[in-house]
């Protein structure tokens, strides 16, 4: 071939199998390097990429073919992609890098990805080829099962599992007689113990479908059509549609022929290569680790990962997926995750309440979940699962584990309600008034499989986050599996594939001293990020090169930029510090009167204790600032904001420490402090606790032989008793231990995570190892911070000297 | 058409914005990356927050207030919102900042 052609040419992507493993993979990789490839699929179905999941909603009859198309025609053409529908490809010439189809076309290739599936296993057992006899995979066995259900009469179901009970569920729903024929003593074996599989049986008896169970079958009936059902004992039932359900197989034949490693599956290695790296392989037709997956979730995983190869990033890797199962019957609420069965060497907490049909059994090990069952409620699921994949211990709350988070007192953002039960008016997310119906139209309609996707195109949960678990739960509840798919490792944005912790890692290890550097030493797919990593990034880089590190004014939300907080109208608000809240009759005038000259619509106290001016206008904040001549109170930041204090032994008749002037020391200690988010301190003197320390991110309660210092307490979307650190005697103790913990927080907490859900993510007791017992490493903390805030300067001093540039005047005024 | 002469580009901070006062209210000029500038009107659809003063990255500003995302070129919310903005016609000579305005006196 003519060199120079070669060089012209793109290079050829060719995908086999047009479903939902190959599908997203080509979606991920035209996220990436859209113009990389020329691609080709080959599908044998006559359909584009559908939702597979959604085939036993069809079979029911509660949705239509239709609107489970995840990726219409139009979507292939846009792409430039050639998709060949109704195509089989029947063998791989890997000499000359080409497919053959059936048909007797070729295509070559220059990359490969198989992505075929799986099909449904069949009984070695006679009749199992009688019409009448069908499998439940595609939408062409949907589409036959529909057209035989409408003749009415009884179906049998060989093989009690997921997909067993989901078909009986179906074709009941279509007016079907169903009965489910399951080798083992309870159905869902695979996903239940017994008291649980009783429960499960009992629910699907009420809704007519029945068991016959501890059965083997035999031979299938019938001479040109089935008509029943025969089992090793000779007994018989009759059946006019017979369905098998009895597992799936991993597609191998075309891998295997082409000298491709099978086993059970295509064997692939951590980048999702068979062993011809020019072929790649995702979705149930794997085999990765011993390991073959038949749920979404895992198969989405791996194809982000074939995809950052085939894009040529070559960063990820994929180290194998913990999976959980639910039941999408409607109106049967079942979970199960990990190793559900115990036995010895487990501890097992369970609870049963037969009269509500409420099972739930957690397995520990070591003291950390192993696995689990719910049934009847699965609102814990997923913070179970959370629980599973961290390998949390549970020893604290281990005996009301069962009862989910509720009971351990929680600032962290689970859902509370069982979302399954609620109507479909009712609103899930309160921050921009999403009601739960429009969440589930949209998961399945849009095809939606992630929480990410769900805020994009839902706005639920996008906000506050505080209905996180519940929109989780109805991801799972609608999808049948929990669709968050790499749990251990989420990325930080949109923007690129790393977690908080590996952008942090770098920044320090590659000495990244800036938004944009980071940005372009670590591939960002998009060069100028985006409102969730700009000020993560530059929050990182700030801590970590306090005198550095560039602070880019650009990557901060307005508020630190203008440093006041902007409202609603566009007007912005100016609260100057004000140390322990201690002020002066002088001080007061001078605010009142700069109030006063520039009109200040409002004048109120803030939640802090300080002086709020509200309703100013970016223009005059300058000229504010300079009358003023105050420093910045940072209540705009994510920063330190007030110390709060009482009125101590110094005029109270209670008081035991002197709180105010500690306050205002602590205050003056920490002032210009930026954080993960904002930080409030409060300073009381005595128990009676006047200035509420025990709901502040570091609190400071007077007793008669010193000081007790609380952490981790928070007053704002979830309340949260802060938990007692240490006591120590003297103001510089304080001082010290404040520091030190604070820098702890400011080097280990997530951007936007507050101290409270952080010191329940990482543990007190791991804090006062660090903070507490360990004073080499409480000094460094505390030096390392005193260092960052030697490197901030005043903002509204810098601004009145002309030093810093708010742009608070518009950039040209255009008369008329 | 009058074509205004607003400034250096210097003037715009790489990655944000400003405004100009024109008698047709605020318009917001935004720089992005690659020292593209677009100008929109400086109200977003939604609740009328200052687009001059939110991230801008690509062909999208996030408004300060609610984080709606608006696509510059087109003059459109993203999805899942709907708004349109006014967008103005730029243009950069040299260094120099060029915005184009209907009935004005240059
Ligand atoms: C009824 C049902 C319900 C399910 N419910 C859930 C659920 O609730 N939750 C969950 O997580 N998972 C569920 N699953 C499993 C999930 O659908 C699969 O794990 C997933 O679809 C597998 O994706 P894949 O791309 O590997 O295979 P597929 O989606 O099967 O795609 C493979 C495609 O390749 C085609 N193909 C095969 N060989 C060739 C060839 N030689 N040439 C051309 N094309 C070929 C196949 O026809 C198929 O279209 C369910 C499955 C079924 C059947
Ligand atoms: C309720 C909805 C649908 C029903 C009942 C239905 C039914 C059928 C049936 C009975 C066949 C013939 C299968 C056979 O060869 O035995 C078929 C083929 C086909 N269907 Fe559907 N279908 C539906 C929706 C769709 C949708 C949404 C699409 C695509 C977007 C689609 C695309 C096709 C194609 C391309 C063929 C193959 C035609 C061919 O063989 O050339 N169908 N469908
Ligand atoms: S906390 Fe104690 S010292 Fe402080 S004001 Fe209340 S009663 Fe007085």
């Amino acid at each position: 071939m003519n060199p120079v052609a070669v060089q012209h040419r793109k290079a050829r992507l060719v995908v086999v199998g047009n479903g939902m493993a190959g599908i997203r993979a080509v979606e991920e990789l035209l996220k990436m390097a859209p113009e990389l490839y020329e691609i080709t699929i080959f599908g044998d179905e006559p359909h584009p990429n559908y939702n597979r999941i959604l085939l036993t909603p069809v079979l029911a009859g509660e949705m239509a073919l239709e609107e489970t198309i995840l990726n219409p025609l139009g979507w292939y053409a846009e792409h430039g992609i050639t998709l060949h529908t109704g195509s089989r490809v029947t063998a791989i010439d890997r000499v000359k890098r080409q497919v053959l189809t059936e048909d007797g076309c070729s295509a070559p290739y220059d990359r490969l990805l198989l992505a075929i599936g799986a099909a449904a296993a069949i009984a070695p057992i006679p009749g199992n080829h009688l019409p009448g006899v069908f499998s439940y995979r595609d939408m062409s066995d949907v589409e036959e099962l529909t057209r035989s259900s409408e003749l009415g009469g009884e179906a049998v179901v060989i093989g009690g599992g997921l997909l067993g009970l989901e078909v009986a569920h179906g074709l009941r729903a279509r007016g079907m007689g169903v009965t489910v024929v399951h080798r083992r003593a309870w159905p869902l074996d695979k996903q239940l113990d017994a008291r649980g599989g009783a429960l499960l049986q009992k629910a699907m008896e009420d809704r007519g479908v029945r068991f016959l169970l501890d059965k083997e079958s035999a031979e299938i009936l019938g001479d040109t059509h089935v008509t029943g059902l025969r089992f090793t004992d000779d007994s018989e039932i009759s059946a006019d549609v017979l369905v098998m359900t009895i597992g799936i197989k991993p597609r191998i034949a075309i891998a295997q022929a082409a000298g491709l490693q099978c086993e059970t599956g295509i064997l692939v290695n951590d980048t999702l290569q068979t062993y011809d790296p020019r072929i790649y392989a995702v979705g149930e037709c794997v085999q990765h680790r011993g390991q073959t997956y038949g749920l979404v979730a895992p198969l989405f995983e791996q194809a982000k990962v074939a995809a950052n190869h085939l894009a040529e990033y070559g960063r990820m890797r994929y180290q194998g997926s913990v999976t959980s199962t639910k039941l999408k019957v409607t109106g049967i609420e079942l979970f199960s995750a990990g190793d559900f069965m115990g036995g010895e060497g487990f501890e097992e907490v369970t609870l049963l309440d037969g009269n509500q049909g409420i099972y739930k059994k957690v397995i520990l090990q070591d003291n950390k979940v192993v696995g689990g069952l719910l049934y009847g409620d699965t609102s814990i699921g997923p913070w179970l699962f959370q629980l599973m994949r961290d390998g949390t211990d549970v020893s604290a709350f281990r005996d009301n584990i069962v009862f989910g988070e509720t009971h351990l007192g929680n600032s962290g953002h689970a859902g509370e309600n069982q979302a399954s039960r609620l109507a479909d008016g009712a609103e899930i997310c309160g921050c921009n008034g999403v009601a739960k119906g429009s969440i589930v139209r949209a998961i399945r309609e849009q095809g939606l499989f992630t929480l990410e996707e769900v805020r994009k195109c839902t706005k639920a949960s996008a906000s506050c986050g505080s209905c996180t678990g519940l929109v989780e739960q109805l991801l799972a509840s609608t999808l049948g599996g929990f669709y968050d798919s790499s749990p251990k490792k989420k990325a930080l944005c949109g923007c690129t594939d790393f977690t908080h912790q590996e952008i942090r890692d770098a920044i320090i290890q590659q000495k990244l001293l800036s938004v944009r550097q980071t940005f372009a030493r670590l591939g960002w797919r998009h060069p100028g990020g985006c409102a969730t990593c700009r000020p993560a990034v530059n929050y990182y880089v700030r801590t970590a090169w306090p005198a550095e590190g560039l602070d880019d004014a650009q990557s901060r939300f307005i508020n630190e930029r203008a440093h006041a907080n902007i409202q609603k109208d566009g007007t912005y608000s100016v609260i100057p510090r004000i140390y322990g809240g201690v002020t002066s009759p002088a001080e007061l005038k001078r605010i009142a009167e700069v109030a006063e000259r520039h009109n200040v619509p409002m004048v109120k106290f803030t939640g802090g204790q300080r002086l709020d001016l509200l309703g100013v206008k970016k223009e005059d904040l300058p000229q504010i600032w300079a009358e003023l001549g105050m420093p910045s109170g940072h209540a705009y930041g994510k920063a330190l904001r007030t110390v709060k204090s009482c009125v101590g032994t110094e005029f109270c008749r209670f008081g035991v420490q002197d709180s105010t002037h500690l306050a205002i020391e602590l205050e003056k200690g920490l002032e210009r402090m930026w954080a993960p988010h904002k930080v409030k301190l409060a300073v009381s003197g005595c128990p009676r606790n006047c200035s509420e320390s025990t709901i502040k991110d570091f609190g400071i309660i007077g007793v008669d032989s010193g000081w007790e210092l609380y952490v981790g307490g928070n007053g704002g979307m979830k309340v949260r008793a802060a938990e007692l650190l240490c006591k120590v005697k003297t103001h510089d103790e304080v001082l010290e231990m404040a520091k030190a913990f604070l820098q702890m927080y400011r080097e280990d907490a997530q951007y936007l995570e507050r101290t409270a859900p952080w010191v329940e993510r990482v543990g007190l007791d791991h804090i006062k190892a660090i903070v507490v017992m360990d004073v080499a490493s409480r000094q460094q903390l505390a030096a390392r911070l005193d260092f960052a805030l030697s490197q901030e300067k005043d903002p509204w001093a810098e601004a009145v000297s002309g030093c810093l540039n708010i742009h608070a005047a518009p950039l040209r005024r255009i008369p008329a | 058409m009058e074509w205004l002469a607003l400034g250096s580009i210097e003037e715009i901070p790489a990655l944000g914005g400003r405004y100009v006062d024109t008698p047709q209210g605020q318009i917001a000029i935004l720089r992005n990356e690659n020292d593209k500038i677009f100008a929109v009107s400086n109200r977003c659809p939604h609740r009328g927050g200052p687009l001059s003063e939110g991230f801008i990255s690509g062909k999208i500003v996030f408004c300060p207030l609610h984080n709606w995302q608006i696509d510059l070129e087109k003059g459109e919310a993203m999805a899942p919102d709907h708004g349109c903005v006014k967008t103005f016609p730029v243009k950069i000579e040299g260094r120099q900042v060029w915005l184009g305005l209907e009935g004005v006196t240059p």
